[in-house]
């Protein structure tokens, strides 16, 4: 190997490009070096977005106040489906405002390959800083949407409905975090996956719809028939949600035994995503 | 000597023809079901190894864009990288850059690398121009301290400062490259790598961007430039390197390797003769019949820069009447530089009827440099003005410098024309 040579003196490269790297070299110092790149990133995407729009970043409060409105309707109205006994305003704005950012985190990292294949064609920097600008910029999303159900939350308490917020609010963070480490990791599963198969992203478009209602979202998982619990362990975003709910509403319970399988399954997923992730970014732009 | 700061060791690169997988999972499943019940592969690539295609190297499915490719670039090198279509430059780039990894081998090099394959990579369209330049700049790899103290001189490098807070949209063309060229000229690298970028923006734009890699390369910096632009590769490099179909096939000063390259692709075209009137080239005015270089000496057939030789054109001239022809032809050298314009207009004036037109230009020894040289343009011209037929690139031959016995290059050429003028040199005083 000439990288020792010369005057018998080790010559020191900043960086050597190899074929090939194992499963576990992942650079994850570079993202930090990157870091303001990925503020850059998350900046752009929130400013972007809305340039142009009457509403601009209205539509963050827009949505989510309709279709839980929706849902209102139909669930609530129509359905009958049991709310706990809370408000069913509250209570589905309440799921939409959790599941929400969960599944935005997923879906708009799953396309990070395909989607940004023309600016990773042309110059190096660590991939992972798309994905995970995304995950923050869409935190701006979430907090606007978090203002709009405690400004409401506020509102209901004040007229005297049957809420309590329990000191668990303070597990807010860490809720935050697992559901963007959620999303991150099937994200990044998917995006990786997606440079082989591009019917995956079709698939993710309706799997997480159909995922949603595999969620105690529009219903309380206290109504659901005891045959049907197994799902709501295995689904790692019911924890969350449930406790998202009891933490801001009272109603529900933590379950910490459910809950802590689903942070394994989040670390799994995350540790997963990333690993495949970093696997692919080497060679993706030959194959996307 | 300085250091070597970029180090590429055997390098391959391997693309797969045809189907790694079908993109879609149904698709695969098809394959895979077929294969399951012996049958062959619905979506296997229809006439593997019946490829026509006789340029690159072909194993199998498989394609190697680069092959053992192994070079090193010092500290403070100009390094252009020549090379047809498909010879593997940009997959060298991209290795380099690190946008794709190579297939075999290793490339190491020293200091921040960043490299430019396309200008304005990451500009997002609804931003303005200012918020472009710190986007951009840290996709390129700057922090935004980096940016902020760079931004003054950015701006005037583009000239764009009325457009700032413009959204990039709605720059032209031209304003968009010139600002995205001015957020990656101040990189400051220690390596710089730029593809086939100038191609875009006018000429003194071009100018500007050329003399700024020079400055760059200047302060010790390293710089890769691809270029089809021998010319503008020629005034910026020191060194180059020659691609062909993936192999490096000659390395040292930019002008022995720009050389190396130019002669390889003049196919010398001494002699087009037409004997059939009906096929040959032309219009319904006049056909070109014959065109010919050679020495007027003509016991040798190589011609030699202090020797002169002649050019040979004969038309078919279907004008009916009398007419005032010219024949005129334009002499280009390798990189396509205009040497002269020979015409007859210059020196007669003749009226000719219909029927075979015959010019000979003679051309003195000791006129042009050897080298490779072009008839770009030849034309039969009526009335002094009026083009009756252009025949394009219809001749190209060989200059060679007479002392040079041995085969090929024998020194830099210097200057476009070496006359031999009519000196004295005396002592005096």
């Amino acid at each position: 190997m000439p990288s020792t040579v010369k005057e018998g003196q080790p010559v020191r490269w900043d960086k050597v490009i190899r074929p090939r790297s194992g499963w576990f070299d992942l650079h994850l110092g570079e993202l930090w070096r990157y870091r303001d790149l990925i503020a850059l990133f998350v900046w752009r995407d929130f400013v972007a977005v809305y340039k142009q729009t009457i509403l601009g970043p209205l539509w963050y409060v827009i949505q989510p106040l309709v279709t839980t409105a929706v849902f209102a309707v139909i669930f609530g109205q129509v359905a009958k489906l049991p709310t706990d006994g809370l408000p069913p305003f509250l209570f589905y704005l309440s799921g939409m405002v959790a599941w929400k950012y969960f599944a935005d985190c997923l879906n708009s990292t799953s396309n990070t390959f395909v989607g940004n294949a023309n600016i990773f064609g042309k110059v190096y920097f660590p991939r992972l800083t798309v994905p995970v600008s995304v995950v923050i910029s869409n935190l701006v999303a979430f907090a606007i949407q978090l203002l709009l159900f405690l400004s409401l939350l506020v509102y209901y308490w004040a007229t005297g409905s049957a809420v309590r917020s329990h000191l668990a609010v303070l597990l807010l963070p860490v809720l935050v975090l697992q559901m963007a480490a959620l999303g991150l990791g099937f994200g990044l599963l998917v995006s990786s996956l997606t440079t082989r198969y591009r019917d995956l992203t079709h698939l993710v478009g309706f799997g997480v719809q159909l995922w949603m209602y595999a969620s105690p979202v529009v219903y309380p998982s206290s109504s659901l028939p005891d045959k049907w619990r197994w799902m709501l362990v295995l689904n790692p975003m019911s924890p969350v949600i449930e406790a998202f709910r009891f933490a801001f509403l009272g109603a529900g319970s933590i379950d910490l035994h459910s809950w802590l399988i689903s942070l394994a399954i989040t670390s799994g997923v995350l540790l997963v995503g990333i690993l495949s992730f970093c696997k692919v970014e080497k060679s993706v732009m030959d194959t996307v | 000597m300085a250091d070597t700061v970029i180090e590429v060791e055997n390098l391959w690169k391997e693309y797969r023809l045809g189907v790694i997988s079908h993109h879609t999972l149904s698709r695969d499943l098809q394959s895979w079901w077929a294969t399951v019940r012996g049958k062959d592969d619905p979506n296997s690539p229809v006439g593997t190894g019946l490829s026509t295609v006789s340029l690159p190297p072909l194993d199998g499915d498989r394609f190697w864009a680069l092959q053992n490719c192994s070079f090193e670039v010092k500290q403070g090198d100009l390094l252009g990288i020549v090379g047809p279509n498909g010879a593997g430059k940009s997959t060298l780039l991209k290795i380099l850059s690190q946008v794709t990894a190579p297939s075999k081998g290793e490339v190491r090099f020293k200091g921040r690398l960043a490299s430019l394959l396309e200008v304005g990579t990451g500009f997002h369209p609804e931003l303005t121009g200012r918020e472009n330049i710190f986007l951009n700049g840290a996709i390129l790899g700057m922090s935004k301290g980096d940016i902020r103290q760079k931004l003054d001189e950015i701006i005037a490098f583009a000239e764009v400062e009325k457009f700032l807070d413009t959204p990039v949209k709605r720059y032209s063309s031209g304003m968009y490259v010139r600002l995205a060229f001015a957020v990656a000229a101040h990189l400051e690298p220690e390596i710089l790598i730029v593809d086939e970028v100038l191609a875009v923006g006018d000429a003194r734009f071009q100018r500007k961007c050329l003399g700024k890699m020079e400055q760059v390369g200047k302060e010790g910096r390293t710089v890769l430039f691809v270029s089809h632009n021998l010319e503008a590769l020629l005034n910026l490099c020191t060194k180059g390197v020659l691609l062909q179909g993936g192999r490096l096939v000659a390395a040292g000063s930019a002008r022995e390797v720009v050389h190396h390259y130019v002669n390889q692709y003049a196919t010398q075209k001494t002699l087009q003769h037409w004997t059939d009137l009906e096929t040959a080239p032309g219009n319904d005015k006049a056909k070109l019949v014959k065109a010919q270089v050679r020495p007027s000496d003509g016991s040798c057939d190589t011609i030699c820069s202090d020797a002169p030789f002649e050019f040979d054109f004969t038309f078919f001239s279907m004008i009916p009447g009398e007419s005032n022809l010219d024949v005129t032809y334009h002499l280009l050298d390798e990189r396509r530089v205009l040497v002269y314009v020979g015409s007859t207009a210059f020196s007669r004036n003749d009226s000719f009827k219909p029927g075979f037109l015959r010019a000979t230009c003679r051309v003195y020894g000791n006129l042009l440099s050897e080298g490779t040289y072009t008839v770009s343009r030849l034309l039969l011209v009526k009335d002094r003005g009026t083009i009756v037929y252009e025949h394009k690139d219809v001749l190209s031959f060989q200059v060679v410098h007479p002392s040079a016995g041995r085969e090929g290059w024998s020194g830099e050429k210097e200057g476009v024309i070496r006359p031999k003028l009519d000196w004295d040199l005396y002592p005096c005083g």
